[in-house]
């Protein structure tokens, strides 16, 4: 698969609800009560019951790598984690995802995700390399 | 914040088994819906054995040495005051079902920031024959008593 710099790999935006939380939670073993008991969250001052961050992660993730050839290798993928995800209990989070070549070179591209949460950045520095052979 | 942490010792982890029900339910709760996840014959068409996991499943592996880092009594990492401010994963090759694997901890660096802690930590996580899978190396931001509300809760 070619690589351009430039070239957007994936644009989706994925619906998550308390449901998701609740899953992700099972899933992975991260039973951190904020991701889903609001009083909880509130004891400990933030404005509601978050996402996981690693939930965010595998998800932007997700959308690249079904975008791409499956035979695809992975080398390396990396976020730093700026700003919750707020997952309201009836209408859930909209999270956005863009996928866009950033760097190519003989050996692997980079890919720079930009994932937004109500129109703010949640994480930056989001960079997944792929080998190019 | 304990500065010994550096370069202190940790034993590996008990060998995980990654269960191909394992990584579809994980896989499906990442909302990861390529075939290579969830379908035997997809992932062996790609020459795999079993199923091939997300990406981030390692942090299912890492998780268990992290709890070893905060079990220590005189680490200074305060969970309620401690958000997980960077995450990143270094593959050799993907994770499959059928993996038996061990993650050995090791903390990398303790850097102060004004009354925060930015620890850096790193597990190795390796196969049942002892070749390298991937690195998950966390960054976890331990506050000062007033707390942040930047990043994730860890």
């Amino acid at each position: 698969m070619g690589y351009t710099v430039g070239d957007v790999l994936a644009e989706r935006t994925v619906h998550v609800t308390r449901e998701s939380l609740v899953r992700y939670a099972g899933a992975s073993g991260d039973f951190n009560p904020i991701h889903y008991r609001d009083d909880v969250a509130a004891s400990v001052g933030l404005p509601g019951v978050l996402a996981h961050g690693m939930l965010t992660m595998g998800i932007a993730s997700s959308v690249v790598i079904s975008a791409l050839d499956p035979a695809t290798r992975v080398l390396d993928y990396g976020v730093r984690f700026t700003k919750p995800v707020v997952v309201d209990p009836v209408d859930g989070a909209d999270i956005h995802v863009v996928a866009t070549v950033g760097a190519v070179d003989e050996e692997a591209a980079r890919i720079d995700l930009k994932v937004t949460f109500d129109e703010t950045t949640v994480l930056v520095k989001a960079q997944l390399r792929v080998a190019v052979r | 914040m304990n500065q010994d942490l550096v370069g202190r010792e940790f034993p590996p982890t008990a060998p995980y088994l990654v269960g191909r029900e394992k990584v579809r339910e994980f896989a499906r709760a990442v909302f990861a819906d390529a075939p290579q996840h969830t379908d035997v014959a997809a992932a062996q068409a790609l020459g795999f054995a079993d199923v091939v996991a997300p990406p981030t499943f390692a942090m299912v592996i890492q998780d268990q040495t992290l709890q070893q880092l905060l079990a220590q009594e005189d680490s200074g990492i305060v969970l309620a005051r401690t958000i997980h401010a960077e995450q990143r994963f270094t593959y050799t090759r993907p994770i499959v079902a059928g993996d038996e694997l061990t993650a050995q901890l090791r903390v990398t660096g303790i850097r102060m920031m004004g009354g925060n802690a930015m620890i850096t930590s790193e597990a190795e996580i390796s196969d049942a024959s002892g070749a390298h899978v991937v690195t998950a190396t966390s960054v976890l931001l331990v506050g000062a008593e007033q707390s942040t509300d930047e990043g994730e809760a860890a």
